[in-house]
């Protein structure tokens, strides 16, 4: 059968003696969306960023599309791969920040460009109508020029999916993407990630949206300290949970 | 009130709204009566510089652009130009080297600044002024074995070399920390958001995180150029026919030491101001997207004083 876009198995990590992942085993079909959930400081973000090689993992590996991160697998051995590998292998994965992180030096035009022209794949030309191509398509035709700072935070978020959009990725994690947003903001922003998800994007997102959770997940994740405590569709995890922790959170965030 | 929030130009003549009443700005007296007491004292200072035979502004005149002083303004330009070309370059690579993850490189880094940030500039030049004495020939070939190469120090480095040499190299320790401190003041997640895109090392440093240290980078930068630029007048000790070396030969033949030192502070202010005008607009430069809009720059700002000016006179003439 076919394999996982994402394959993540016995994922270990520790900052010096506190261990956050304590063995994080998680598949994601490719075109599927998984909503991660769980309180603040049980490792989601930091899952996350494992997964996309931000953060070293101690044991266990990441696999996407069959493609080990980070490591080159030469008989029993796993050979760490160098940093220019690794940047290489990032451009199959689009990663969105809870702060955004544009370039705010750089137009919002050059920020969704910038990635695909250091990539050195398409002619500028190219590149640029794809941009445009790209903003029209996050609803933000009109603000090509314009400096981050002269953005919204909604807006700004918008153009931070667009530029993780830019290289095609086949695989997009969001790490809280509306967290830092006014709750009037919000909204825009889940939209624009619905419509990715309406069009087959593989996803993982980590957020305390339920609602958005309820509408567009396939499958919930609910973690706790290092471990995910358990999963299945939205209407399982979050109307029958089975775990006292996934209730005991449920009920604070419901 | 809160009329004194409203703009000064208020929309003109619309009776009942009291929106457009007219705005009184408040007075300030008392700043008026600062601006006259400097008035006055700017134009007793003036009135002395004029007046006082002892600056003798006709020996002025006839050595300010004499030849032999705009030769010397040169050397001063060219000495400030490679000192800070070659100063920056290699502070960049020492930057670099102690911002590396190598413990190795660091350790070289540090030990670089601290022994050029030790050492006097006057010390140092006079060192490599005298490097002849320590080292007659440089050979270039296999170490401890033949050489391939020789060169007499006397001709490899002459005063002009030294000179250089010296300034660039203690320029390079002070230009390290600076664009240190600019690199370290850019946000992690600028870094974390190349690296996320897959964008190649040499580009993250290149594209993302120099300009935006430019921002802390320059003002300090421009200090240094300009403590240069004027430290250049530390080579006279070298001989060097730099400005304040050709001024000192002047003065002690015809003995007009107040004049000449003039012409030395004239040249060395006008250069400076130039500098300050080209580190106004290369700041504004790198200032693209930090601030949500720009300020106008101070010619922009005249203009549109001058337009607001004609449109009045238009209005009410
Ligand atoms: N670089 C780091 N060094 C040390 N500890 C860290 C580091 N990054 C994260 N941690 C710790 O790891 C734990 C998990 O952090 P993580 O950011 O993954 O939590 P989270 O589930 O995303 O929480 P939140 O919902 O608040 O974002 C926390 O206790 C945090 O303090
Ligand atoms: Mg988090």
């Amino acid at each position: 059968m076919s394999r996982p876009m994402v394959d993540l198995r016995g994922i270990h990590k520790s900052f010096g003696t506190l261990e956050v992942l304590k063995g994080v085993t998680l598949e994601v079909e490719q075109g599927q969306v998984v909503v991660v959930l769980g309180p603040s400081g049980s490792g989601k973000s930091t899952l996350l960023r494992t997964i996309n090689h931000l953060e070293k993992v101690d044991r266990g590996y990441v696999s996407i599309d069959g493609d080990l991160l980070g490591y080159r697998r030469v008989g029993d051995k796993l050979h760490e791969l160098k940093e220019r590998e690794i940047l290489k292998q990032r451009t199959h994965i689009g990663f969105v920040f809870q702060n955004f992180n544009l370039f705010p030096h750089l137009t919002v035009l050059e920020n969704v460009a910038e990635a695909p022209l250091s990539a050195q794949r398409k002619q500028k030309k190219e590149v640029h109508q794809e941009a445009v191509r790209l903003l029209a398509r996050v609803g933000l035709s009109d603000k090509e020029n314009a400096y981050p700072r002269q953005l919204s935070g909604g807006q700004q978020q918008r153009v931070a999916i667009a530029r993780a959009l830019a290289l095609s990725p086949k695989l997009l994690l969001f790490d809280e993407p509306t967290s830092a947003l006014d709750p009037e903001l919000v909204g825009e922003v889940l939209d624009v990630i619905k419509d990715l998800a309406s069009t087959g994007t593989t996803m993982i997102v980590v957020t305390h949206e339920i609602g958005f959770a309820r509408e567009v997940a396939d499958r919930v994740v609910f973690m706790d300290d290092g471990v995910i405590v358990e999963q299945g569709s939205p209407t399982t995890v979050l109307d029958h949970p089975q775990h006292p922790r996934t209730r005991a959170f449920l009920s604070k965030v419901l | 009130m809160s009329v004194s929030a409203r703009p000064l130009v208020a929309a003109p003549e619309d009776e009942a709204d009291p929106a457009s009443l007219k705005v009184v700005p408040s007075r300030h007296p008392w700043r008026w009566v600062g601006v006259a007491v400097v008035l006055v004292l700017l134009a007793q200072f003036i009135h002395g510089l004029v007046t006082n035979t002892g600056w003798d502004w006709p020996t002025f005149r006839q050595y300010f652009t004499a030849d032999s002083i705009l030769r010397a303004v040169g050397v001063t330009i060219e000495l400030t130009v490679y000192g800070t070309v070659l100063g920056f370059a290699l502070g960049v690579v020492i930057a670099l080297m102690r911002l590396s993850k190598s413990p190795f490189l660091q350790v070289v880094s540090w030990t670089y600044i601290w022994a050029f940030r030790s050492i006097p500039l006057i010390v140092q030049l006079l060192f490599w002024f005298n490097i002849a004495y320590l080292y007659q020939r440089f050979d270039f070939g296999i170490p401890f074995g033949p050489s391939f190469v020789s060169f007499d120090t006397k001709d490899l480095i002459g005063p002009m070399s030294a000179a250089v040499l010296g300034l660039a190299l203690h320029q390079a320790a002070y230009a390290a920390e600076i664009v240190r401190s600019g690199i370290i003041a850019v946000d992690h997640g600028q870094l974390e958001a190349a690296a996320a895109l897959g964008i190649p090392r040499l580009r993250q440093f290149r594209r993302i995180v120099l300009p935006q240290a430019m921002r802390s980078i320059l003002p300090n930068a421009a200090n240094e150029v300009i403590s240069l630029f004027k430290g250049t007048s530390v080579v006279s000790v070298m001989a060097i026919g730099e400005l304040f070396y050709q001024v000192q030969v002047v003065y002690g033949r015809n003995a007009r030491v107040v004049a000449l030192l003039m012409v030395a502070t004239v040249w060395y202010i006008a250069m400076t101001t130039l500098l300050s005008v080209v580190q106004y607009y290369v700041e504004r430069h790198y200032a693209k997207g930090a601030l949500r809009n720009l300020p106008p720059t101070p010619l922009q700002r005249v203009r549109a004083q001058y337009a607001a000016l004609r449109a009045r006179a238009g209005a009410t003439g």
